[in-house]
């Protein structure tokens, strides 16, 4: 199986290789379309300032090839907010794959929202072999709402969408490949997918 | 809903943990990348790693080592100690840590934590302080505690989180190593102040003093060390009694 972790230079992808790497695939990083096009599976990492994440996939012409993909798409963390219509954050055009829009979140709590937290309302071969409630880590300040792609949701002063998913798309808030044995299914049933 | 986290703290040096362990069941208690695992089957919500070595071999040795624990373990972890530049940052990111956590660099040229945020993203850039009390009041030190500023506890964790801090770990120099319990009405003060996560350190003895840094000190984590590794406290059983006690804990 083939393996490509889309690189716009963008985020910390070692953990996400070691994460594959520990399930037996090796995770190829490239920018190179056609190389995407053709994997089996395409990750689409990414932490960082999203209008600058943005801007980096404008400038390699991955803003036209990402949203046009057939193939299994995992965006993860920011990954998922850019793939989203827009994001508040340095107010920034998304993918406009998913249908929604990211916001900063605005309560009494604490942003970063950092650690630990349940997803509830799983609905998706993603979550195959998983109950709600269970564990993830997540590192965010911004946050898709809930909306008709959303496939699991958790609470943070408000409810929010930790997954989505459209058709061969999937974005989730949060990241697999550092939460521990539940994080390491979902990679596993993406893998599957 | 977000849970209260337990980190384990290893001190390394030259790649291996000293201050010592006395786990059973290791092959190597020395092993920082063995006893990381030990944590993360034991639920152990983050790692911090602290290198005290001052070779001039440390800045590859620690990558080493820090490519060695992402390979084994599938939680987050923090990697600090002697961390003054963008190249020390870039280099510990590169080979897989999660955080860096920056802290006698950042007091004396803060400039450092809006560079590093403004490049990697504040969600990785932990800001350490050190603090104790003189004369009643609470003053930033550094160098492990030994060397006093005049720089108010409370002013530095305000503007540390201007400055781009995703988050602070506040060590309490009076409490640390006494086994009394942590800092909870300076925790609570800066937690108020602050709206980034807190990382309460310095002072666990027991069970009951992370009950109390939660409910008092409104601390978001807390950190520990030789508590751990000598078994004096359990991560699994010490989470069960947090959850007893109605604190969100991930069991």
């Amino acid at each position: 199986m083939k393996v490509v972790l889309i690189d716009y230079g963008a985020g910390n992808i070692k953990s996400l290789q070691f994460a594959l790497e520990r399930l037996g695939v090796e995770g190829v990083l490239s920018s190179n379309p056609e190389e995407i096009k053709q994997a089996d599976k395409v990750i689409f990492p990414g932490v960082g300032e999203a209008s600058s994440a943005m801007q980096k996939l404008k400038e390699s012409g991955l803003d036209i090839i990402i949203p046009n993909l057939k193939n299994p798409v995992l965006g993860i963390c920011l990954g998922m907010q850019l793939m989203c219509s827009k994001t508040e954050e340095g107010s920034t055009q998304g993918l406009n794959i998913f249908d929604v829009s990211v916001k900063r979140f605005n309560s009494d709590l604490k942003v970063p929202q950092m650690g630990w937290n349940t997803l509830e309302e799983l609905n998706s071969p993603l979550f195959n072999n998983l109950d709600s409630g269970i564990y993830m880590y997540s590192v965010h300040s911004f946050y898709a709402a809930l909306c008709k792609h959303t496939i699991a949701q958790t609470n943070y002063g408000i409810a929010y969408s930790s997954a989505l998913q459209k058709d061969n798309f999937y974005g989730v808030q949060f990241h697999p490949e550092k939460s521990s044995k539940a994080g390491s299914k979902i990679l596993t049933n993406f893998l599957e997918l | 809903m977000l849970t209260k986290r337990i980190i384990p703290c290893l001190d390394v040096k030259d790649g291996r943990t000293v201050k010592g362990v006395n786990f059973v069941n290791l092959i190597d208690a020395g092993d920082p990348v063995e006893l990381a695992k030990k944590y993360a089957d034991q639920n152990a919500d983050e790692l911090v790693f602290l290198d005290i070595s001052a070779t001039e071999q440390k800045r590859k040795t620690l990558a080493d080592l820090v490519q060695k624990v992402a390979q084994a373990i599938d939680i987050p972890f923090t990697v600090g100690g002697g961390i003054s530049s963008i190249e020390d940052v870039e280099v510990l990111l590169k080979n897989g840590a999660d955080k860096v956590s920056i802290n006698s660099a950042a007091v004396k040229r803060p400039d450092l934590i809006n560079e590093l945020s403004s490049k990697f993203g504040s969600q990785c850039i932990v800001v350490a302080i050190d603090a104790k009390q003189v004369n009643g009041h609470w003053k930033v030190h550094l160098v492990g505690g030994k060397v006093p500023t005049e720089i108010d506890l409370f002013d530095w964790a305000i503007e540390v989180e201007q400055r781009g801090a995703g988050e602070i770990l506040f060590t309490s120099m009076d409490n640390d190593g006494t086994k009394d319990g942590f800092a909870n009405e300076a925790l609570a003060r800066i937690s108020k102040e602050v709206n980034i996560p807190l990382i309460a350190s310095g002072g666990a003895g027991n069970t009951k003093h992370f009950i109390d840094t939660f409910n008092n000190g409104k601390a978001d984590a807390a950190l520990a060390a030789s508590i751990f590794h000598f078994g004096e406290v359990a991560v699994p059983e010490l989470k069960k009694e947090l959850k007893k006690q109605h604190i969100a804990v991930r069991l």
